[in-house]
């Protein structure tokens, strides 16, 4: 049940100046994984992560897509940050194709996934410098812009020094989206950033991405299976189910839509299945390995 | 600034990042590292000791130590650089960090020359300890030795090293669970028919003719000749290792690509645990 419009253009011969951010058409991606209850010989078996997804994203809009672990947003996600390759459709940022013309999308992009991901050993100061110079950020850049951007996510600064398996999972996941951050990307990606955070870090988290959509006009993908995050956040919202892309509308127009309150209620119209009840399926089991 | 040389200077600015980050985590480990250090040197100990147990003159137990010392110090030298190497991937899949670092705009090969470069450097540090505290510790003399000759043709040789660990870099990338112990197997046949211990002919011939194409054949031989006999850099020891040098990087950094392309299409880019 898609309400997106089929595909008509060829993306890559549009040669306006004025892309949008985001423009994913038909994309797909398919693991092969053997089905554990069928033994250690048993055949490969397709294992459909994303299925014809296409959606656009204006520059500066932020668009949230729901979806149950194992639907299919880490897999989006990572596609967009070059880290998979495409088994069919394309996917373009701000123009650009992000399968082959990866290292120009690596300047534009960076991403705050659910897991923090840091040097444990490290400090935070020190894990910024490194991701740092990935992006030509001298020392004497990093000397000045480090501290600044580690204040802004609220990070207290007697803390620059210490390992990072000495902070809490909020105080890392500030670090993280300091670090997505330190490098001015202009299409950031947030893959479940707030999972696992007690409810003031991510409330503060929620108010930094606000202030990041203000202050540094980046255009934001967030994927997360918390609504209300999503409605809080975003301008329209997506739902991914299964590998596919059932919607992606302003909130009251998928309210509207299906004549529901909430978008709990929106989800069980969509797919006739609770959003709670995840994992419920055989398959579901298969698709959070991977997905 | 052109867009080429801003280019190259982000690519420069993300080498050296590779090796300060190598810098941050040895000064973090540096007790790993201590205890790793005495290791080697009692393991290289016991290996040069038999020169005492030959019972030979004074002169040529002498000899034959210097001889052991110096495989010993080039294997524990290349094991520093193949470790680094082959780790590579394994250590940021590890820490989480491997998505962040392969989205990066830093090329590969910049990548994995700046792991090589730290590894070349620390493997040097570490080599040039555990040579002059064993010579010590056994009373080893080496008044011909010909320390700048030994040392260039080690930094030739890394060239090489590098390029070699390049290749067995993508084991880990290719197989999480067992690329890495690959890659130990890789260095340990290098170092087999590279005569690390005994001269190359008294291998097999067939083992002789894949010593050919190993740089460490090259490096032991040339570093054995420059500390016990004083020569300097042989010719016959120093185009080899130009060839293998010149060779072994695009080569291996077109095995990491398709290895990589592997990776991404199979979505074994991500971190473990």
């Amino acid at each position: 049940m898609s309400t997106l419009a089929p595909s008509t253009i060829d993306l890559a011969s549009r040669p306006d100046r004025q892309a949008p951010a985001v423009e994913v058409r038909d994309l797909r991606k398919t693991f092969r994984r053997r089905d554990r209850k069928a033994g250690r010989f048993a055949r490969k078996r397709p294992w459909p992560a994303l299925a014809d997804v296409t959606f656009t994203i204006a520059r500066g809009e932020c668009v949230a897509i729901l979806g149950q672990n194992g639907s299919g947003k880490s897999t989006l996600v990572r596609l967009l940050s070059t880290l998979l390759i495409n088994d069919g459709g394309e996917a373009r940022i701000f123009g650009h194709d992000a399968f082959k013309e990866a290292s120009t999308i690596r300047r534009l992009v960076n991403r705050v996934s659910v897991e923090a991901s840091f040097f444990k050993k490290m400090s935070a100061a020190e894990n910024l410098s490194y991701a740092a110079r990935f992006y030509g950020m001298t020392p004497s850049q990093t000397r000045v812009d480090i501290p600044q951007i580690l204040a802004k996510v609220g990070f207290p600064p007697e803390r620059r020094g210490e390992s990072m398996e000495n902070l809490s999972r909020g105080m890392q996941q500030k670090v993280a989206l300091a670090r997505a951050l330190l490098t001015s990307p202009v299409l950031l990606l947030l893959d479940e950033p707030t999972t696992g955070l007690d409810p003031r870090s991510k409330l503060e988290v929620q108010e930094f991405i606000r202030q990041v959509r203000t202050e540094h006009d980046a255009t934001i993908l967030l994927c997360t299976h918390d609504m209300g995050e999503a409605e809080a956040l975003a301008d329209r919202i997506g739902l991914l189910d299964r590998g596919r892309l059932l919607f992606l509308e302003p909130v009251e127009d998928v309210k509207r839509r299906f004549g529901v309150e909430t978008l709990e209620e929106a989800f069980f119209a969509a797919t006739g299945r609770e959003f709670e009840n995840e994992g419920q399926d055989e398959d579901d089991e298969y698709r959070e390995v991977f997905a | 600034m052109s867009a080429y040389a801003l280019e190259m200077r982000n690519q420069l600015v993300g080498l050296f990042g590779i090796v300060e980050r190598n810098v941050y985590l040895t000064k973090r480990y540096f007790l790993w590292d201590l205890a790793f250090m005495v290791w080697t040197i009692a393991n290289t100990l016991t290996i040069v000791f038999i020169a005492r147990a030959a019972h030979l003159p004074p002169g040529r137990e002498n000899t034959l130590a210097t001889m052991l010392l110096v495989g010993a110090t080039i294997w524990a030298f290349l094991g520093i650089i193949f470790e680094f190497m082959t780790e590579t991937v394994a250590w940021e899949r590890w820490e989480g960090t491997i998505e962040y670092t392969f989205m990066a705009p830093l090329s590969r090969l910049v990548h994995l020359f700046g792991q090589g470069a730290f590894a070349v450097l620390y493997g040097l540090i570490r080599a040039a300890i555990l040579f002059f505290a064993v010579a010590a510790f056994i009373g080893i003399h080496a008044p011909k030795a010909n320390y700048g000759a030994a040392l260039a043709l080690l930094a030739l040789a890394s060239l090489s090293f590098i390029g070699v660990g390049i290749m067995t870099s993508v084991l880990p990338l290719i197989s999480p669970e067992k690329g890495a112990q690959l890659g130990f197997v890789a260095q340990g046949v290098m170092l087999v028919v590279s005569g690390v211990y005994y001269q190359v002919n008294v291998m097999p011939e067939w083992m002789q003719w894949i010593a050919k194409i190993s740089p460490a054949t090259y490096a032991i031989r040339g570093d054995r000749n420059s500390i016990v006999h004083g020569a300097g850099l042989a010719w016959a020891d120093v185009w080899p290792l130009l060839i293998i040098a010149v060779l072994a990087t695009p080569i291996g950094l077109a095995i990491f690509r398709v290895g990589e392309r592997h990776a991404k299409r199979h979505g074994k880019l991500k971190r473990s645990g």
